[in-house]
Parts: C-alpha cells; structure tokens; sequence
C-alpha cells in the first residue's frame, strides 16, 4: 500500500493555518470598516439633524433667525439646478456615447475623444467651477449681452450657468456608463434588425436604445446623485447665501400665469448652504442642528436617487440574463 | 422553364488585406434552393453577406466584380442599402429574435416600413406563421416573450420575420446547425414550400441536408468555387476530384 495519500491528507501545518485564519479574518475586517464608515457618517447626520426636520423646514423660506427659518428655497434652488443640468447633458452624453460606440471606426479621433472623456472625468470639480465662470459666463453670457443689447443680463453667475458647468463635471459619468450599455447589446440584435431593412438610425432608435435604456438611466441617476453633493463648481456661479425668493418667472398667458424655472436668477442649493453655515455664521453652535439638518435633506435625496439606479440595474441585468441564456 | 435570379460575376472579396473570395463567378436560379457548402473559413458565409450587402458593415470590406439581382448590379452607387435587405431577407445561424413579444418581433420590419394599420400588421403575422407553418404554436402566445419559445420554434420564427417584408430572396446561413434532429426537419420542410414564392440560398455544413433540400449546389474551397450544379449531379458524379474528396469525408 502506498502511503502517500496517508500522508498528505492531514491539515496542513499549524503555521500555514494559522496564516490562513488571520488573513481570512483580516480580510473580513478591512471590509467591516468600510460598512461601519457609512454606518457611522449615517448615523451621526441622522441623530444629529432630525431633530430640526419639520414641515417649516423643509418648505419654509431662510430667515436671518437661522432657528425660524426653512431651508426651502435651498431644496426648490437644487431640483431647479439639477433639472436644467439634466436637459443639457442627457442629450450630449447620450449622443456622444451614441457616436462613439455605434459611428466612430477606430481612429486617431476615435482614441483622442476617448482619451478627452476620460481626462475630463479626473478633472477637480474646483477647476470646473473656475472654467465655468471664465467660459460661460465671462465668455458666453457676456458675448450674448452684447450681441443682444441685454446689458448685464447673461453675463452675471446664474442657474443656467450652473447648470450647463454641472453639466460639463457630469458629462464623462454619463458617457462613459452610455457607451458600456450600448457596447453591451449583442451585434445579433443589430444584424437582426439591419437584415430586416432597418436603417442605421431605426435600429438604433427601435433596437439599441430601448435595450440599453435601464443601463443609460442608471448612468443618468448616478451622474446626478453626483453632482447634487458638488459645491465647488457652483460657488461663483450664482448660487446665492440668502434668497427668500424662489427664482420663477411667470409665463403670462393673460388668463393665467405660468410658473417657469427662471434661469437667468440666482439661487439657493443645499450643498452651498451646508457650506455657508458651517463657514459663514456668526454663532456656529447655534447653527449646527441646521447644518446637520440641511445636511440629512441632502444625504437622503442622493440615497434615493442611488437606490432607484441600484433598481434599474437590478432589471437591467435581468433583462440581459434572459438574452444571455437564450443564445 | 427556368430564370436566372442572381448574377455573380468574378466577385473577390477582401477583408483588410485578407482575401475570402477569390474570382467567383456562378448563376443562382429563381425559386430554386441553392446550397452553398466547403470547409470552415471558405467564403461560404461571404459570399451569402454579400448578396444584401451585410459585409459593408464589416471594417475594412472591399470588393470587386458585379453582383446583379434580376439584371441590377446592388453594388452600383443609386442603390439604396435599405432597400436592398429588404429584397433580400436574412436568416442567420443562431436566432436573433429581440427580447419583446412574439406579435412584437414579427411587426417590428412592417412597422419601419410605415405600416401602421392594426389590421394589416395582424393580417402579416398571420400570413407569416401560416407560411411558416408555426400559426399553431404561437397563435395563442403571440404576447408572450419571443425568448420563451424553444430553440427550433424561435428559428422557424426568425424565418418569420424575415418574411414579413415580402422580400424576393432569402438567404440562411447555417439556420438548423444549433437545432435538434426534429427541428432542423421542421425547417426542410418549410424550405419546400417556401421556395414556390422565393429564391433561397443557404450555407450549411450538413451534407445530408443540402443532398436533401437542395436543387443546386455550389462547392468552394479557399475562396475559390471549385464546383456549382445541379445537387444531384453533385452528389452521384462530380465532375471535380476535389468536390467528391470533401463530400465522402476524404478531404484535408
């Protein structure tokens, strides 16, 4: 009988198990830490800032009796931002991705506009800003005003400028999650539907797009989430210490007013208030309940908004599990 | 009395700097079945994209020689791409279906043709399941997913669609190599019928099959068509050494 078997069957030596066990452990740990990160920056926003959450809060107007006042013009000044942001880089993402992964033969071009998407997306939100306030407002708003006559109109920090410099930090997230959904549709579909008579922009428009919807939608909500924590980008664009009013203009149909986003006003945002309070008051103590409140306000709408991404997903993949298996 | 559908004349093929077809020159008859068969690698599945120019979308594609469909070259400059696939209908070897409803992967085609009546795109489905013999199987389950049908079914309804815009000629490459013994029987059949009213050409690696189905039958080998006529000429006495090496199993 060969013992060799008998031999080497048994547990490996001490040492080596012992190695096994504290790296499997350490392991474990290191990952632990990452939960108990979140769980603790959670935690401490929440026990600190739902004490101030009430309706008067949330929907009322700042008062300079930080105690009385609401943060709404802050939530309303977010939404208006990140809205406008949405209808200038949904488009331009989208298209960009859509040229990239469905026109662009692997070129010179091809690599360079890859590489400036990429580059784009480690710029410092910082430098956005500051290229953000020299280009579109210091260039673009005030080529309009004198072009138009408009004085100083579009040449002063506004909603739109921020929007379109939020766009510009976001639009490399948004490319890059687009051109991956793209990618990910099999060339059968596209065979399929140009064999049928389609054309290239049917298919794209009646196969690829529909496909890969969940997946752009997941980049579009994450690119959102982002940019509605970013403060250095619109700090010299408009956004605005303390503005009880909402920036609405009324569409005058003479039997009844519209209100409409004015994007041309300053405004309120929640990160930039976050920022003023906890730099600018004159009683830091006083104001911290609020900062923290503020701060809750902001943390659960990204949540949320990350939470419909991690749905869309979800679907997504299932959605490509049933075409995985079927071929 | 029979017609000449497609014309090939001294076609090459090159993709890049590789060279698929060589020199092709072979007459396709309307409403015949024409079987194109040879190794792996030989231009067989070329020479098939070539005829609704699905290898333009192939990167570096060039060819030369002239390509006539009922006496029109479908390479010249005023074809319109489009228009052509619809003429020409493609099957390909695995099924393509979109993961959408049954009824919503046989309108899909109609509906970019601008057919929009409700009446007219059912009246299509139904034609198209009837000529292919799967109205039975599907006319209960026409909302259900396509991807839910079996493997044999979601062929027969790849062929389907292809139909739906009435095209002239259909082209199949390799559409029964993935399928089991009786679903790939199912699809001969269908050939039989649907020959009457189209001009079907189709890849296989099958021998059995394209002694079964076929009236003629085209041998290439690196590119080149070492031998086309009738199938069964081909099969009982081949005019060529090569062509009989391959089809008894002696060839390499």
């Amino acid at each position: 009988m060969n013992n060799r078997f008998k031999e080497n069957i048994k547990k490996k030596s001490s040492s080596d198990s012992i190695i096994d066990k504290i790296m499997i452990n350490a392991i474990r740990l290191f990952s632990f830490i990452v939960i108990i990160i979140f769980i603790l920056i959670l935690g401490k926003i929440f026990y600190e800032g739902i004490g101030v959450i009430n309706w008067n809060f949330l929907t009322g107007i700042p008062k300079s009796d930080i105690s009385k006042g609401g943060i709404g013009p802050a939530i309303f000044g977010t939404m208006a931002v990140s809205l406008i942001m949405l209808i200038l880089a949904v488009p331009v993402g989208i298209f960009s991705a859509i040229y990239i992964n469905e026109f662009a033969k692997d070129t010179f071009w091809l690599r360079l506009i890859r590489a400036s998407v990429n580059s784009l997306a480690g710029v410092p939100s910082i430098v956005i800003g500051l290229f953000g306030f020299g280009f579109f407002v210091l260039f673009v708003g005030k080529s309009i005003d004198s072009i138009l006559q408009t004085g100083m109109f579009f040449g002063q920090p506004a909603i739109i400028w921020a929007s379109a410099t939020l766009a510009v930090l976001v639009l490399p997230t948004i490319i890059v999650t687009t051109t991956e959904a793209l990618n990910s549709i099999p060339l059968t579909f596209r065979q399929a539907s140009l064999g049928l008579g389609a054309s290239k922009w049917q298919t794209i428009r009646y196969v690829i797009l529909p496909q890969a919807r969940p997946g752009i939608l997941t980049g579009v909500i994450l690119a959102l989430s982002r940019s509605i924590g970013e403060t250095a980008p619109i700090m010299f664009l408009g956004s605005a210490f303390f503005l009880p009013n909402l920036p609405l203009a009324y569409l005058d149909l003479s039997f009844i007013q519209i209100p409409i986003i004015n994007p041309a006003d300053q405004f309120m945002h929640l990160a930039y208030h976050i920022f003023i309070l906890s730099t600018q008051s004159s009683n830091p103590t006083l104001t911290e309940p609020f900062q923290y409140g503020t701060t809750l306000v902001l943390v659960v709408i990204t949540l949320l908004l990350n939470l419909t991404a991690i749905i869309f997903r979800f679907r997504f993949r299932k959605i490509n599990e049933v075409v995985k298996r079927n071929q | 009395m029979k017609e000449v559908k497609i014309k090939i004349k001294n076609l090459s093929v090159y993709f890049n700097y590789i060279q698929a077809l060589n020199d092709v020159s072979l007459e396709i008859f309307e409403n015949k079945v024409t079987c194109l068969i040879g190794p792996s690698g030989c231009g067989k599945t070329s020479l098939l994209r070539s005829l609704n120019r699905m290898n333009d979308m192939i990167y570096g594609f060039r060819m030369n020689g002239e390509i006539l469909i009922d006496d029109i070259d479908i390479y010249n400059k005023e074809i319109d791409v489009v228009n052509l696939r619809r003429l020409v209908g493609m099957v390909f070897q695995q099924s393509n279906l979109f993961p959408k409803s049954i009824y919503d992967n046989l309108i899909f085609a109609p509906k970019i043709l601008g057919i929009k009546d409700k009446n007219e795109l059912e009246e299509i489905t139904e034609r198209v399941c009837m000529q292919t013999s799967i109205w039975n199987e599907v006319k209960d389950r026409l909302n259900e997913s396509a991807l839910n049908l079996s493997a044999g079914q979601q062929q027969r309804l790849c062929i389907a669609r292809a139909l739906t815009v009435n095209p002239d000629i259909l082209l199949m490459d390799e559409p029964s190599s993935s399928l089991d013994p009786v679903s790939t029987s199912k699809i001969e059949e269908l050939l039989f019928d649907l020959k009457r009213n189209y001009t079907i050409l189709i890849v296989t690696h099958n021998m059995q099959q394209a002694a079964r189905i076929s009236d003629y039958t085209a041998y290439l080998y690196l590119g080149q068509l070492v031998e086309y006529d009738k199938t069964t000429k081909i099969f009982t006495n081949p005019a060529n050494k090569q062509t009989e090496d391959f089809l008894t199993g002696r060839f390499g």
